[in-house]
């Protein structure tokens, strides 16, 4: 390691060169992108998101859930980026997007069964353009061109927006990704969420780049540095992109410098690499926060309306939870009947000895 | 009916599937601009535009990963590999996603994809290129695994590998790409996949094997019949799924098995058909199963390639052995 790597702080500092729109105060820098209405939903969005995530670590400390990768700190960077897609379009998550897949219309019961351990939990509804969780890291990435890609070879102009973390920019598929998307041309949109920690990796430790927005540069493409904790930012940056794909012109990359408040996943102790001081300063630039200041400010928002909104996303999560009770496990039959379009006969003779030890 | 070989049979089969299946791409390094390492896909960038014809970065990881997105998405795409030496950095596209995204997500997505990779020994070839590395993916479930062993099988395993709605691994013998020449027929045509082909009737010993060496085993047996010894050759031709039955009928009949492959021994795919024959047979075997198979070492380079290739001599030499100990 170089000194100057080692003087170099280990997550991103709070933006300063980045994109922003509403500072943490909740004060406008420009005019904001969307309506105060909009904002509003945004807003019950991110709660549902900070509130979705919460019970899902509490249940699997009540072990109904295997592990679960919270997202607190990430609502902004994930409900700004999923606003602007359109319907069709295409989502490739990795595994921290819980409320930008239900943003696009997968069911919160089916992200719960996929965390609790049924394969049913990886199938969205039809129509219902999201891939399921990828765990390797970033090996999604270059599905998002394929798909963006198809699309266009079909004449449709649909787009494909994928999200991974810091860490993944050190794979090589990330590279594979970018390099492909901007030689074609392909409207995809690379979301990284910059929060700050590969498990116990620091940003620092990933990369001599200075910021992760500006490898886009060397593939050919633009590449934004955005304040991830910016609802407006976000949410503005990634239309601008997303326009810009539908449009034939290309990929971006966006950075979206956010901060990941809760351990990797539930099987993780963040203490023993961070400190709580840092976790702290993060604190205070809480992205719901932020517009929830914007909104007061404004008459936006009311006391009256947190609690409304609080006890109807506790009715809407209760009812998730409860779907928890008839999650179940694949049939015997099931094991093997998703392997082939057409079960082959080593399968078919494969699942009649597992019945036979079935009860 | 015209004789073409190995390579020009793909080629005519790419060909019937551009023109015939709207959502076909082919996707891989210089496959557009010189028709790939091989020169299976000359000619049909001009044919099909460039468009379907896509030369791709230097990318063998991306190339798998754009194309199971293509697929998910609608498309049809027949990837090249440019060798087996580089499909192990597609590997965990083809291990994590391709093989999977099907039981994933119940069926919602699919991959219904080819993946062409050269590979076998015998080219004379720089490093990497002659590995036999196909149990490593008939190990992964999920995948069809396709050896085809003529210009005929080529064509029709081609044609039902790309009609197929799942994902396809298709090896093609590099030694055999110009070496055999056959009848093939001017429209398209298919052959089922899963289904073994004999190659050559016998009576006293089956020779189980697959790509290039069904070439050799046949040679091998028109020898030993000289000494009396009659070999039936049964070309697998189909590794995932395994064609079974005709294993079980061919070996009930001869009584003697061997398997024959150019990939190492050590967990070779010789080693599964020797376990099922002895499930299904152990009854009617005369004598051991036996494997005669490249080494498990390193595949030599060019000057010293023949030490490892399982050689006629050593097949006929083991054939007899089985028969007539």
């Amino acid at each position: 390691m170089s000194s100057r790597s080692l003087s170099r702080s280990a997550v991103p500092s709070q933006p300063t060169g980045a994109v922003q729109v509403l500072t943490r105060d909740g004060e406008l820098l420009e005019a904001p992108p969307i309506s105060f209405q909009q904002t509003r939903k945004l807003y019950r969005t991110m709660t549902l998101g900070r509130a979705f995530d919460r019970h899902a670590v509490v249940l699997q400390t009540q072990g109904l859930l295997t592990s679960y990768a919270p997202a607190e700190g990430q609502e902004a960077a994930q409900v700004g980026s999923a606003a602007a897609l359109r319907h069709h379009d295409w989502m490739v998550p990795s595994y921290r997007e819980p409320i930008a897949m239900w943003m696009h219309g997968y069911p919160l019961d089916r992200l719960l069964a996929a965390r609790a351990g049924s394969e049913l939990g990886g199938s969205p509804p039809t129509g219902v353009n999201v891939l399921p969780l990828s765990l390797s890291i970033g090996s999604q990435l270059t599905h998002a061109v394929g798909l963006a890609w198809a699309e266009r070879l079909q004449g449709r102009r649909r787009i494909a927006l994928t999200y991974f973390g810091d860490g993944a920019t050190s794979e090589g598929d990330f590279h594979e990704a970018m390099n492909f998307a901007a030689r074609f041309s392909i409207g995809c949109i690379f979301l990284c969420q910059n929060n700050g920690w590969a498990i116990s990796t620091p940003r620092s430790r990933q990369t001599a780049s200075e910021t992760i927005a500006q490898k886009a540069i060397a593939y050919g493409m633009p590449g934004y540095q955005v304040d991830g904790n910016d609802l407006f930012a976000v949410y503005k940056t990634t239309l601008r992109a997303i326009r810009r794909a539908r449009m034939g012109k290309g990929p971006t990359l966006i950075e979206a410098l956010t901060y990941r408040l809760g351990p990797h996943t539930t099987s993780d102790d963040a203490a023993r690499y961070r400190t709580d001081k840092e976790v702290e300063s993060w604190r205070q630039s809480d992205p719901l926060t932020r517009v929830r200041l914007y909104l007061s400010r404004n008459d936006a928002w009311s006391p009256e309306w947190q609690v409304d909104i609080d006890r109807r996303i506790a009715h809407q999560i209760e009812m998730a939870v409860d779907s928890l009770n008839h999650v179940h496990g694949l049939t015997p039959e099931e094991c093997f009947d998703a392997m082939y379009a057409e079960l082959p006969t080593h399968l078919v003779a494969q699942r009649a000895s597992a019945l036979e030890f079935v009860q | 009916m015209s004789q073409v070989n190995l390579a020009e049979a793909l080629n005519r089969t790419l060909d019937h599937a551009l023109a015939e299946l709207e959502h076909v791409v082919i996707l891989g390094q210089d496959v557009a601009s010189i028709g790939g390492m091989f020169g299976v896909t000359s000619g049909l960038a001009a044919k099909y535009g460039i468009d379907r014809v896509i030369d791709t970065p230097v990318s063998e990881s991306g190339t798998v990963g754009v194309g199971l997105g293509l697929a998910i998405a609608g498309m049809c795409p027949v990837l090249e590999l440019p060798l087996i030496g580089l499909s192990y950095s597609a590997f965990n596209q083809i291990a994590t996603h391709v093989s999977r995204i099907r039981n994933r997500s119940r069926h919602r997505f699919t991959a219904p994809l080819v993946i062409r990779v050269p590979f076998g020994g015998g080219t004379r070839s720089p490093e990497h290129h002659s590995d036999s590395m196909e149990a490593i993916y008939a190990h992964v479930p999920g995948l069809k695994v396709l050896v085809p062993s003529t210009p005929v099988d080529a064509a029709g395993l081609l044609r039902s590998a790309i009609e197929d709605p799942d994902p396809v691994l298709f090896f093609e013998p590099a030694r055999l790409y110009r070496s055999i020449a056959q009848e093939l027929p001017a429209q398209a045509i298919r052959a089922p996949i899963g289904v073994a082909s004999v190659s050559r009737g016998g009576s006293q010993v089956t020779i189980l094997t697959w790509g290039s060496m069904v070439r050799d085993a046949i040679t091998a047996a028109d020898q030993v019949e000289n000494d009396g010894v009659s070999v039936e050759v049964l070309d697998l031709r189909s590794l995932v799924p395994l064609d079974i039955n005709a294993i079980t009928d061919s070996v009930a009949k001869t009584g003697r098995a061997i398997v024959l492959h150019e990939a190492p021994r050590t967990g070779g795919f010789g080693a599964d058909v020797a376990a099922q024959i002895q499930e299904h047979c152990f009854s009617l075997l005369k004598s051991p199963v036996r494997r005669i198979t490249g080494w498990d070492t390193v595949f030599p380079l060019r000057l010293s390639e023949h030490l490892y290739m399982p050689s006629v001599e050593r097949i006929s030499s083991i054939v007899k052995q089985v028969v007539l100990e």
